[in-house]
């Protein structure tokens, strides 16, 4: 009996635990059972959430489609729809009205005027002592260090139905750290004169030759040739002036040019030009005025294009340039060159590389200069009137005579891969002979013998940025040898006006 | 004698007259002037200035060009800025008032297309040749080719409405083998949708979106700008990573870098003609898509 309580007793003691950890369990699953409870509610919540989400879009996408589909039936409406003339307009045009913000560069159909900024720089050095007098060109560099050769601003546009505009605004910085503005070219054109005719008017390059025309951020060397600057002037041929053009009904392009521009000026080098007080070709200049019609200049041109194949281009031109020049009356100037530009570019072409172009000018200029005597007073003794260009403080006179002079230069650029071209220039210029005025005042620079040869590298990030590596080793006769290294960088901001062949 | 030169004479004049008053139609690319030239007929004559193997942003502005827009009627450009490096210089020198920007014989070929790439945040050409104006390489869907061809005949139509009834009759006919050859094309390529493609400049937008490709990226780091080895080392794993099977480039492409990166990823290169006379096979506008069609169904065949 008394094992009997002692059993009750122990099983009720062992129980009571027992129940007590049942309890536990239950409590713990409920928990878990909330927890599992709370976690698939959120996620039914979230599932959807985003099923409204997806609904939406698909809503919005399906809105998009039917207004595609309805773009598509506007259409397929349109052109089903009989065609005559006077036919609607097909759907979805916008045309563009003057009342449109002016866009500079034209993103959309607008385009009322183009600006762009080209910039130019050049560094290094050369052995000539006198650099200035090495380099002819107006925008070569000209100095040990940096030279900021041409900073060019361009404007074009459509005047109105008529005409086109174009002004390019250059500055420099010369080697005296000032400042020059030069308004290089500012011109307009006529779009769609008949007969074929075309008429240029304002201040403008002459187009004379292939360079001259060009302004220099797009030529493939770092300097000018020497041709250029011995005849046409440092800044090349350019006055205010009319110019006429036709293109030639030829079954092949070809372009006949007049150009009648003011003869005086630094920019008309070898015509009407002071040359600022000092001697030129051993005379003292005047640039008097103009009291006829031909004391204008006159420019003209013959260009003719040929396609020799699919690849390659040949485009030859004759120029001329006549106007009376500043040694003394009847005192007359003729330029006449002549120019060969071949590009040989393959079909298959890549940004437009590979290439090769070859590019040659021959030009000659007979200069009439007329007698000069130091007496510029003509009392027959040297005084303070009197000019004694060579010091020697004898009165020199010099006789009236022609002055041959005539040169070339030939460069190949070669486009060997994209953004990538070697380039290789030789220049040659020289007298016809020794003048009498030489044999007064000795060699003349601007007359002497000299050549040059010019190998460079440029690389082209791309159209609108190069770096450019030129070095040149030029002799000129009774002065010697020299070698020059130009790095060029050039910048292209704005419209980048197309290239002309 | 006298009289039989006199009627050889107007003979020739009415001959010449004939001949001249047919269309003279001038095209900036090949595959403009075959669109025209299928709407047009025997109506038109037909010069293409651009070749098809050519990059089309860099075409040489051949004096050549300055003659042929001279005598035109008809000018078909593309637009969307594809021709702005080297047509404005010739249309000043062709001095014809047909031609200019509102004469009655400019067509620009863009017109009424939905144009992809629209730039939709601020550009700078930081982005390289970023379009503002979109995509210009549209004629690459076959369903534009249908748009250019409407706006063909209108034009046509317009200009020489003595025949504006083969014009119609001729679109109709060219509508209808288009959407004929548009069903056969996208069923051809319809196991291949969603493949994924990379390609060297962003020529192919259009043609991958008709057809159901995907272009995951472009050998071109930024348009019009040349791959760089920073850009290509990025390239090759991301195009392992998303199982690229075609590496589209246009036939003028340099192969170097492609070649490479097709050896690296096991991506298969296609020479894909872009424009018509890009491959002396594509010679029409419906033979272009005949020939990418076949290429890429064949390529993707054998990658399988």
């Amino acid at each position: 009996m008394k094992l009997k309580y002692l059993l009750t007793l122990v099983t009720c003691l062992t129980a009571l635990p027992l129940a007590a950890q049942v309890n536990a369990e239950v409590d713990l699953l409920k928990q878990q059972l909330q927890t599992v409870k709370d976690a698939f509610e959120k996620a039914q919540a979230e599932s959807r959430r985003q099923i409204e989400e997806l609904t939406k879009r698909l809503d919005a996408v399906a809105q998009q489609q039917s207004a595609t589909t309805n773009e598509q039936q506007k259409w397929r409406d349109w052109m089903n729809s009989p065609v005559t003339p006077g036919r609607t307009p097909p759907p979805g045009e916008r045309t563009w009205s003057a009342a449109d913000p002016i866009r500079l560069a034209g993103g959309g159909a607008a385009s009322y005027l183009n600006i762009s900024f080209a910039a130019l720089v050049a560094a290094g050095g050369s052995t000539a002592k006198n650099i200035e007098a090495l380099q002819l060109g107006g925008h070569d560099p000209k100095q040990r260090g940096f030279t900021v050769q041409n900073l060019e601003l361009t404007l074009d546009g459509k005047v109105d139905p008529y005409f086109r505009g174009q002004a390019n605004i250059i500055l420099q910085i010369d080697s005296a750290g000032e400042t020059v503005i030069e308004a290089e070219e500012a011109f307009l054109e006529t779009v769609s004169l008949p007969w074929n005719l075309q008429v240029k008017a304002g201040q403008f390059f002459t187009e004379f030759g292939r360079l001259n025309s060009m302004h220099p951020h797009t030529w493939d060397f770092v300097d000018q040739p020497l041709i250029n600057g011995r005849f046409l002037g440092g800044d090349g041929l350019r006055n205010p002036g009319v110019r006429l053009s036709w293109l030639v009904p030829t079954p092949f392009y070809s372009e006949l040019f007049l150009a009648v521009q003011n003869s005086q000026g630094e920019t008309a080098t070898s015509f009407r030009n002071d040359h600022e007080g000092e001697p030129f070709l051993g005379r003292l200049h005047d640039s008097g005025s103009v009291k006829a019609f031909n004391d204008m200049l006159f420019a003209p041109r013959y260009v003719a294009s040929f396609n020799l194949s699919d690849a390659q281009t040949l485009m030859v031109g004759a120029s001329a340039a006549f106007g009376p020049n500043g040694s003394g009356p009847r005192a007359d100037t003729q330029i006449y060159g002549l120019d060969f530009f071949w590009k040989w570019k393959p079909a298959h072409q890549h940004g437009g590389f590979p290439f090769v172009t070859w590019q040659t000018e021959l030009m000659m200029r007979r200069y009439q200069a007329g007698a000069f005597t130091e007496d510029l007073d003509g009392d027959g003794t040297l005084g303070a009137t009197d000019a004694d260009l060579n010091g020697d403080g004898l009165l020199n006179s010099v006789p009236r005579e022609m002055l041959t002079d005539y040169g070339v230069y030939s460069q190949i650029a070669y486009g060997f891969q994209k953004g990538w071209v070697a380039g290789l220039r030789a220049d040659f210029v020289t007298r016809s002979r020794r003048a009498a005025y030489e044999a007064v005042y000795g060699n003349d620079p601007d007359r002497d013998q000299r050549w040059r040869i010019s190998p460079n590298l440029t690389w082209y990030p791309s159209e609108f940025s190069k770096v450019r590596l030129q070095y040149n080793y030029d002799r000129r006769s009774h002065i010697g040898a020299d070698h020059s290294i130009w790095l060029q960088f050039e910048f292209l901001l704005g419209a980048h006006a197309a290239h002309k062949f | 004698m006298k009289a039989k030169l006199f009627i050889s004479l107007a003979l020739g004049l009415t001959h010449a007259a004939v001949a001249a008053a047919k269309l003279n139609v001038v095209a900036t690319f090949p595959d403009f002037g075959v669109i025209a030239q299928a709407v047009g007929g025997d109506n038109i004559k037909i010069t293409t200035l651009a070749r098809g193997t050519e990059d089309p942003h860099f075409v040489d502005a051949r004096p050549s060009f300055i003659r042929v827009l001279n005598q035109a009627d008809v000018l078909l450009e593309g637009g969307a800025e594809l021709e702005v490096g080297w047509l404005p210089p010739l249309l000043t020198g062709a001095r014809n008032a047909k031609i200019l920007i509102d004469g009655p014989g400019r067509v620009v070929m863009s017109r009424g297309i939905r144009l992809l790439g629209l730039p939709t945040g601020p550009i700078d050409r930081s982005m390289g040749d970023v379009h503002p104006a979109g995509n210009p390489h549209y004629w690459l869907d076959p369903a534009n080719g249908k748009i250019m061809a409407g706006q063909l005949a209108e034009v046509f139509s317009r200009l020489d409405a003595a025949n504006a009834d083969a014009y119609r009759a001729n679109l109709k006919k060219f509508s209808d083998r288009l959407d004929q050859k548009i069903a056969d094309w996208t069923k051809a390529l319809e196991p291949y949708r969603g493949v994924k493609v990379v390609t060297y400049h962003k020529s192919y937008e259009y043609f991958a979106e008709r057809f159901g490709l995907s272009v995951v990226g472009q050998i071109e780091p930024k348009p019009g700008i040349e791959p760089s080895p920073t850009h290509i080392t990025a390239l090759i794993p991301r195009m392992k990573l998303e199982g690229v099977k075609l590496l589209l480039i246009e036939p003028n492409r340099p192969r170097r870098t492609p070649d490479y990166v097709a050896k690296a990823t096991g991506a298969r290169l296609l020479l894909l003609p872009d424009k018509v006379g890009a491959h002396e096979k594509v010679t029409d506008y419906i033979g272009l898509f005949d020939y990418d069609v076949a290429q890429i169904v064949a390529a993707l065949k054998e990658s399988k």
